[in-house]
């Protein structure tokens, strides 16, 4: 917790960018594993992915294509000390009754969530029980979650990238495909990181991962070939075109889940009805949902990855 | 079994339609297709509206878990009547998109604009729909990303930087709300809305959830830019799209005073939050510089669409001065406005989108003569401002005749006067844009433009009609109103 | 002292949400005020995770001979929380570089000047 608030703080005094994103990374990567302590293994592993991994990448990617030096803001601190204060106060106000923190009588533990606890084995047939509550229980939530990430692909497309066919440019990406070292090293990690993708997808229902953490893996696998190989040659492999029609394709995935449990009788993304027995049906239901997921993920974090990498050869299309 | 699954297909239909708009590709068939999917949506939303009216609440299980386990959808009269106005209005600005991105969006991202925009639509219903609070966040911030890329679509380089500003408020705005649910989360062990309704009363005493409280009300009130938190909106809507503003200027913040009610009057309870807490005072002393200030700067801008985002800063003024009163009068004044700015607001964009079409813009100085030039698209702009003012046998005339009875009902007679000066402000507005239209004669020869297209006169004047319609007939809105408005008053009690 | 064992937890991730709330709200560049809303949400997503902590608790994947699990529901939420974020931060660092591209600055006063007033 101390590194949290030093590495916060030292974010705000800190004029160099670049430092500034790398302590940003530290402090996510931190807050990852204190979340391993506070039981929430989940929500570390998915911190950790993309606070650490993905954030950081993009601001390192922003600072690339922008400037890294802080200038001197000239407006004054006084206001928005006194708005922070104020807030802050309100807070710790509300703190003073509070429930005190992991007492097992706080009212969060009562009402809602033992049913999750008791019955999630009974009634959706899978261990981890936050797959259970985020695959089915609140399976909408996801849902929504899934399209938030598409929503987030389409705008980052519309302003850096370019939808649809693009005229041909000859304007070479960089790699670092000359260093022997890290070409053989990627070579040699990039199966075994798709290969952890794959374990994380489909291993979610047991042990903590799950589509979006999966999604997100493999992406990067992806990522880390463009970086050592050059875009050109990732794009080769996955198109720009097939990236866009995937993005798509997850979130209708699922949302078809949904649309085919309302033809067989039941209500929307009510996975009961799609096998005779109920807990099957469950499981089906989170495995393809939890597909959809994945791919969608995938999908726009290599869009918006290709579209940050390729904005200076977009940028002289448009000019032209 | 369709009509089973009603509140569902309403959020879902057009959440997978957006994704489907990628693979049809083709800017023309894309809109076609959005179209279509717009003019079902108001179907649904009408359909549901009028079972509501006839048989009661509708609760609709997701996943058929129930509710507070899993999600719940509920459609009662207040969200039956929002999800009405929204996807009215999401349908007749759909038809007006067609001919007007074609003109002011590249071609390889018209597709990408249509599918943020049925995005923004999905968002918006759904958060109008769900009976779950975190499930308004979720969509909260769906529809906030699509808006985000919408206003960024607009021409000049400034659509950018008001969709920075934006999301950077908007984010601040919906984290506060988050901080609120997960307060009141904490507890009472819930995340239903109805569920939530039952169980704050029991600890409604702790500072928690005044806390709560407090950071719900700032975070709504940051994203329904109501004064002073209203820096956002003028730029966003002067400078995205003209469609887009449209759709944003009478949706987006309506939205967001729906979701204030809901968790003020429903979960909170008009006892707590204007007896215990000080709501009432807190919303009228916001309110009423809305009015004031909102008009006045209005009267200032040269850009005619910044203008009329200032006036809507004005109009939020309105609506969120009908409900600090806390009245059913002034609830349903409030309510009605919803409706009735919706559709004087967003005919009024229309109008100037129309003009922008030939113009490239919308200045004052493109006015001049205007009233000879583009006779139908002056007089839809003359109706809406006289609906703005409130003149009788308009929509407006009816929200302020309602506004000044919930005032004078609890004797409050300054406010009656704070409005009718707000009134007169808009007035001046108004005249400056009549002024220039009809009062500047142009020479023949000087005229290179002429009427706005016949595809973008419709949908403005379908709205502007409605605005007069709506403004004889009141049966139908002013019935809901009052019985949404009703059914506020009697939850928290 | 009850209390503050109770609460301290709560009260450091009241002073890191303010802390990002600051960045956000007092720095004048563009890039910072994105980090300062990451971290801002982060705090949030530690707040909602404290609550569902149960003390001697296990991470809650059912296991045989395990009794106290930590309440799963602030996770699930939190993890949808999260891809907020990161859907959030993608989207406004897109608009920092057309936003660079076309003015030539991420600071705040050099755009303001170059628009004239606000």
């Amino acid at each position: 917790m101390g590194i949290l608030v030093v590495t916060g703080l030292s974010i705000v005094f800190i004029r160099d960018l670049f430092a500034v994103v790398i302590l940003f990374g530290i402090y996510s990567l931190v807050s990852a594993s204190f979340f391993v302590n506070l039981d929430a293994v989940d929500v570390a592993l998915t911190e950790a992915a993309v606070g650490a991994g993905i954030s950081t990448v993009l601001m390192l990617g922003t600072l690339a294509l922008t400037s890294r030096r802080e200038k001197k803001s000239s407006h004054g601190s006084t206001l928005p000390l006194m708005v922070v204060v104020v807030t802050g106060g309100a807070l710790i106000y509300a703190t003073l009754d509070m429930p005190y923190f992991s007492d097992p009588s706080d009212p969060i533990h009562h009402h809602v969530a033992p049913r999750y606890i008791q019955q999630s084995g009974e009634e959706i047939g899978v261990p981890n029980i936050v797959t259970s509550v985020l695959g089915s229980y609140r399976g909408f939530d996801t849902l929504g979650e899934t399209v938030v990430i598409f929503a987030a692909g389409l705008g980052v497309l519309s302003l850096l990238g370019r939808f649809g066919k693009r005229p041909e440019i000859a304007l070479p990406s960089p790699s670092m495909s000359h260093h022997l070292i890290l070409r053989v090293i990627a070579k040699a990690l990039i199966p075994l990181i798709l290969l952890y993708g794959l374990y994380i997808q489909f291993h979610g229902d047991y042990g903590p991962g799950g589509g979006f953490q999966a999604g997100v893996i493999f992406a990067a696998a992806i990522i880390l070939y463009a970086i050592i190989f050059s875009t050109e040659s990732a794009q080769k492999v996955i198109s720009p075109f097939v990236i866009h029609l995937l993005m798509s394709a997850g979130v209708l995935l699922f949302a078809g889940v949904g649309v085919v449990t309302m033809l067989l009788g039941g209500n929307f993304l009510g996975y009961n009805v799609l096998a005779h027995d109920p807990v099957h049906g469950q499981h089906y239901g989170i495995l393809l949902i939890e597909l959809g997921v994945g791919i969608t993920v995938t999908s726009v974090m290599l869009s918006i990855f290709f579209d940050f990498s390729d904005r200076k050869r977009i940028r002289s299309i448009e000019e032209q | 079994m369709i009509s089973d699954n009603l509140p569902a297909l309403q959020v879902v239909l057009p959440l997978i339609a957006a994704p489907l708009c990628l693979i049809i590709h083709r800017p023309k068939l894309v809109w076609l297709f959005a179209l279509f999917i717009c003019l079902i949506s108001l179907g649904i939303s009408i359909e549901l509206l009028s079972a509501v009216i006839n048989t009661g609440p509708i609760s609709y299980e997701m996943g058929d878990w129930a509710p507070p386990w899993g999600i719940e959808y509920r459609v009662d009269k207040i969200s039956g009547f929002v999800l009405l106005i929204v996807s009215m209005i999401g349908a007749v600005v759909m038809l007006y998109a067609g001919k007007s991105i074609e003109h002011e969006i590249a071609p390889h991202k018209q597709t990408l604009f249509y599918s943020a925009y049925l995005l923004c639509l999905t968002g918006l219903l759904g958060i109008v729909i769900t009976g779950d609070a975190f499930n308004i966040f979720v969509f909260l911030e769906i529809s906030s990303l699509s808006t985000y890329t919408l206003v960024s679509l607009g021409k000049d380089r400034r659509a950018l930087t008001a969709a920075f500003q934006y999301l950077i408020m908007g984010t601040l705005g919906a984290t506060f709300i988050l901080i609120g649910i997960g307060l009141m989360y904490m507890m009472t062990g819930t995340l239903n809305i109805l569920d939530l309704a039952q169980r704050i009363p029991e600890v409604l005493e702790t500072r928690t959830i005044r806390a709560a409280f407090a950071f719900l009300t700032v975070g709504i009130c940051l994203k329904l830019a109501l004064f002073p938190l209203h820096l956002w909106l003028p730029n966003s809507y002067a400078y995205a799209p003209s469609s887009a503003s449209a759709f944003l200027s009478a949706t987006a913040t309506k939205v967001a005073i729906y979701v204030l009610l809901r968790f003020v009057f429903t979960i909170f309870g008009v006892t707590f939050a204007f007896e215990i807490m000080p709501m009432g005072t807190v919303l009228m002393l916001m309110a009423i510089p809305a009015i004031l200030i909102g008009s006045t700067v209005a009267i200032f801008q040269q850009n005619i669409k910044r203008m009329l985002a200032y006036s809507s800063v004005a109009q939020i003024g309105y609506m969120i001065l009908g409900i600090s009163f806390a009245s059913v009068t002034g609830l349903t004044s409030g309510i009605l406005h919803l409706f009735n700015h919706a559709l004087m607001k967003g005919g009024l964009f229309l109008a100037l989108g129309g003009i922008a079409y030939h113009m490239g813009a919308a200045r004052i100085e493109h006015f001049k003569g205007l009233g000879q030039i583009m006779p139908w698209t002056m007089a839809a702009i003359v109706v809406g401002g006289l609906s703005l003012i409130g003149v009788p046998l308009t929509v407006g005339f009816i929200s302020k005749w309602y506004l000044v009875l919930a005032a004078l009902e609890q004797g409050y007679w300054p406010i009656a006067v704070v409005v009718l000066v707000g009134s007169l402000l808009a007035v001046i507005y108004m005249w400056k844009l009549v002024e220039a239209a009809y009062f500047n004669n142009v020479e023949p020869s000087e005229v290179v433009v002429k009427e706005a297209p016949l595809q973008l006169l419709i949908p403005t004047w379908l709205l502007i009609g409605a605005s007069i319609y709506f403004g004889i007939n009141t049966d139908l809105t002013i019935g809901v109103a009052q019985q949404a408005a009703e059914m506020l008053m009697g939850a928290g009690q | 002292m009850n209390t503050f064992l109770g609460l301290y937890n709560y009260w450091i991730v009241i002073v890191l949400m303010m802390t990002g709330f600051y960045i956000v709200i007092a720095q004048g560049n563009l890039i910072k005020k994105v980090v300062g809303l990451n971290i801002f949400q982060t705090s949030v997503i530690i707040l909602y995770v404290s609550m569902g902590k149960v003390k001697d608790g296990a991470a809650p994947i059912l296991t045989d001979g395990i009794e106290i699990y930590s309440n799963p529901l602030p996770h699930v939420l939190m993890l949808t929380a999260i891809v907020v974020g990161v859907a959030t931060t993608a989207l406004a660092l897109a608009l920092i570089v057309r936003i660079y591209e076309d003015y030539g600055s991420i600071e705040e006063d050099d755009i303001h000047k170059q628009d004239g007033s606000f």
